[in-house]
């Protein structure tokens, strides 16, 4: 037994394990034993997605696209080199495109058939992205998924819905809020949420 | 038709609200974190591909009664199973993913995308039509978007084909394209969708020409 098996035994000795949660240190013990699996790799993991790769890395990326134009243009083009360049890639994000907001259209991604997300910018998908009632509802009443995330778009705004049914992965670029032209770009990162690059949620306003 | 998929939601009538979550909520307990890591960690072994990992999850029959990571955690049992991982002499796996690996091989990740072997049949503004029958197998054309006409947006080269990858037939590559639909191609009643456009990304298989 690994010393962090040990570690795991030790931390829930004083309750009752689940038999769902039996069943799931069954199966690594299982795959550790046979050779397939590394606990320390597990560990590594659970880590890298908790502490490195989350929104923040795709909140850098759209505050470049809005301080540097060239950067914007590269990253319209090529979204998968371009957000390479700022150290963000791999796993779920190996083909990226990145969509514009405008004034007049407004870009929401979902996957309806599964979980689709791009992890590379936006981390893991939260519990409401992979479940039923946003992959049901945002293909055919966006609208009412926004309102219920509090967004209440003009009735002119086209509203452009982006099902990730294959590979590639989405990152929507939302608009740059107003009275934001004195800040820098890690401020402006500081602005975008993860629901704004999903495209059910705005960047927050200037402070 | 004996092959079901539980998980094709799009546009079915699901009326429970959308639980939002903060940001930088990961996980609801350590269970959820260990079975994302097994998934993730198992990918260079071998024992599975990504099709054949949502193959398995789309057709478990309490998919719908289940949270996402409980999802993932009955396929990846599934499938160790069939693999005769608790056998004695389970096959070996291809590759094992160390700590120090972990890193490099998430910036790695695993590319879809093949050499083109022949030319696309579709270009960007061609009007094409998807096709209408489901098949009996593991597919990624949603049925909300079978049988309706669309227009060809993007073309993104040549990716891993789904529906022969998650049956063991093998990677056999496609042209894969991203169509747009308007919204009432696509939904008779679409009450929340006046000035929408809906996309997905389709195998040249699932299209037809429209012109």
């Amino acid at each position: 037994m690994s010393d962090h098996e040990h570690h795991h035994h030790e931390e829930h000795a004083k309750r009752e394990l689940s038999p769902l949660e039996l069943r799931v240190r069954a199966l690594e013990a299982l795959l550790s034993e046979k050779g397939y699996i590394d606990p320390a790799a597990l560990d590594v993991l659970i880590d890298a997605y908790q502490t490195k790769i989350g929104p923040r890395n795709g909140a850098q990326v759209v505050a470049r696209a809005w301080t540097n134009d060239r950067f914007r243009e590269w990253l319209l083009k090529d979204a998968t080199a371009a957000i390479a360049s700022m150290g963000f890639a791999g796993r779920q994000g190996e083909h990226m495109v990145a969509v514009e907001n405008t004034a007049h259209l407004h870009n929401m991604v979902v996957c309806t058939l599964c979980s689709c997300y791009p992890w590379s910018v936006l981390g893991l998908p939260p519990t409401w992205y992979k479940s039923a009632p946003y992959r049901a509802k945002a293909v055919k009443d966006p609208r009412g998924v926004l309102k219920e995330f509090g967004v209440d778009l003009p009735e002119s705004t086209q509203i452009r819905i982006w099902d990730s049914t294959a590979e590639v992965r989405y990152l929507v670029i939302p608009l740059r809020p107003a009275g934001t032209e004195n800040l820098g770009e890690k401020e402006l990162a500081n602005l975008v949420t993860r629901d704004s690059m999903i495209g059910t949620g705005l960047p927050k306003t200037a402070p | 038709m004996s092959y079901h998929s539980h998980a094709d939601l799009g546009g079915q009538d699901v009326r429970e609200p959308i639980l939002q979550e903060p940001e930088g909520e990961y996980f609801h307990a350590p269970w959820e974190a260990r079975v994302m890591a097994m998934v993730v960690a198992m990918g260079p072994t071998g024992m599975s591909n990504i099709d054949l990992n949502r193959s398995v999850r789309e057709t478990l029959p309490d998919y719908r009664d289940l949270t996402y990571y409980q999802i993932w955690f009955a396929a990846l049992e599934k499938l160790a199973a069939r693999h005769g991982i608790s056998s004695d002499s389970p096959p070996p796996p291809k590759q094992v993913l160390h700590a120090g690996d972990v890193m490099a091989r998430i910036m790695r990740g695993f590319p879809a995308s093949r050499p083109a072997t022949q030319a696309a049949r579709f270009a960007v503004g061609d009007r094409v039509r998807t096709v209408a029958v489901q098949p009996d197998h593991h597919t990624r054309l949603p049925a909300y978007a079978r049988g309706k006409t669309g227009v060809i947006e993007r073309v993104h080269g040549v990716h891993v084909f789904p529906d022969t990858n998650a049956r063991g037939l093998g990677e056999s590559p496609q042209w894969l394209y991203t169509v747009a639909f308007e919204a009432k191609e696509l939904w008779s009643d679409a009450a929340g969708a006046p000035r929408s456009v809906v996309s997905v990304d389709a195998f040249e298989p699932y299209l037809e020409s429209r012109d």
